[in-house]
């Protein structure tokens, strides 16, 4: 089956999808924060509520490197 | 863009995301209604409702949403107190602001055949620009040259103090960018998904089965992102506030 295309467009599709890879850093990094608060939170379960907002703007910085990848992934496969 | 070949390209999801104007389809000038206004006035319309009207009762054993209204209030107040600390709390208007709207146009957005202003860098940008600017000005009103001691690290061994400040300076700037691609890409991102999946499950026939339970799993997802955003948002913003009012390390 002969599929129409451009050059272009190939390219961009093949940009998108290894744009994707830059996902699987920021899932490795979420992971990081939320397993070191958790073993922390574990040992001195006391002092564990007072960090969930540094937990929290951990996981922010560290997803928004995800979603940067995510939307360079979005444009160039929608809108080059 | 080509012409397409197989299903993939018939979906198109960001469609969801072009503004329009609300009558006709003229061309949009500063005052045209549009979708993006609309869905914003919305917003704005279910803050009141909530915390004006909300409270109106002012009873001491509080209905629900003088409740609710009470809840996001004292949230929203310690984490000002706690980051920001006492002089913080002039800010407070200005911060509550910020995450009610936050909050409420994301969760507007939510609403099946809905518009998610927070999804479009412009008004991002707008309000993570206003955090920037107002908080930098406030530092160097309020300290003076002591502002700069934000990017001098005093903690570091002396060669090693110029290139810090230079990598401090840089990351200042940058910011801005960070604040507020974070929430427009979060935004986007959530419901594009939402969208690709609707798509696929348009394109199967019986197996849409499939597609649905994946777009509900996103959904919830979603839902939990959109608060979370919010309050990453509005602590990022204390946090900066907090820089610029206590400077030096």
């Amino acid at each position: 089956m002969a599929v129409e295309g451009d050059l272009v467009q190939m390219g961009a599709l093949i940009g998108a999808g290894l744009a994707c890879t830059g996902m699987g850093g920021a899932a490795v990094g979420v992971g990081h924060v939320v397993g070191n608060y958790l073993s922390g939170a574990l040992r001195n379960p006391s002092a564990a509520g007072g960090q969930t907002a540094t937990m929290f703007i951990g996981i922010a910085f560290s997803e928004a490197l995800g979603i940067f990848s995510f939307l360079v992934a979005l444009l160039l496969m929608y809108a080059q | 863009m080509a012409e397409d070949s197989g299903s993939a390209f018939n979906i198109h999801p960001m469609d969801q995301f072009v503004i329009k104007p609300l009558f006709g389809d003229g061309d949009i000038l500063w005052y045209t209604p549009t979708n993006m206004t609309l869905w914003m006035g919305i917003a704005v319309l279910a803050i009141i409702v909530l915390l004006v009207i909300g409270t109106r009762g002012r009873a001491i054993v509080p209905s629900r949403s003088q409740s609710i209204a009470e809840v996001i209030y004292g949230f929203v107040h310690s984490m000002v107190e706690d980051i920001a600390g006492k002089d913080g709390l002039k800010y407070f208007p200005y911060i509550m602001t910020l995450f009610m709207f936050i909050l409420l146009a994301n969760i507007v957005g939510l609403l099946p055949m809905s518009f998610t202003s927070t999804s479009h860098i412009a008004v991002t940008a707008t309000m993570a620009m206003a955090v920037f600017l107002s908080v930098t000005i406030l530092g160097i009103v309020k300290s003076g040259t002591k502002f700069l001691s934000l990017f001098w690290i005093s903690d570091a061994p002396l060669i090693l103090r110029p290139i810090l400040a230079v990598i401090e300076v840089i990351s200042y700037f940058v910011r801005p960018v960070s604040h507020s691609i974070r929430l427009a890409g979060n935004m986007m991102a959530g419901h594009a998904v939402i969208k690709v999946f609707a798509g696929f499950a348009g394109a199967l026939g019986i197996g849409a089965v499939a597609p649905i339970v994946a777009i509900m799993a996103v959904y919830g997802l979603e839902m939990l992102v959109v608060v979370i955003q919010a309050y990453v948002f509005t602590i990022l913003t204390c946090v900066y506030l907090n820089d610029a009012l206590h400077p030096g390390h």
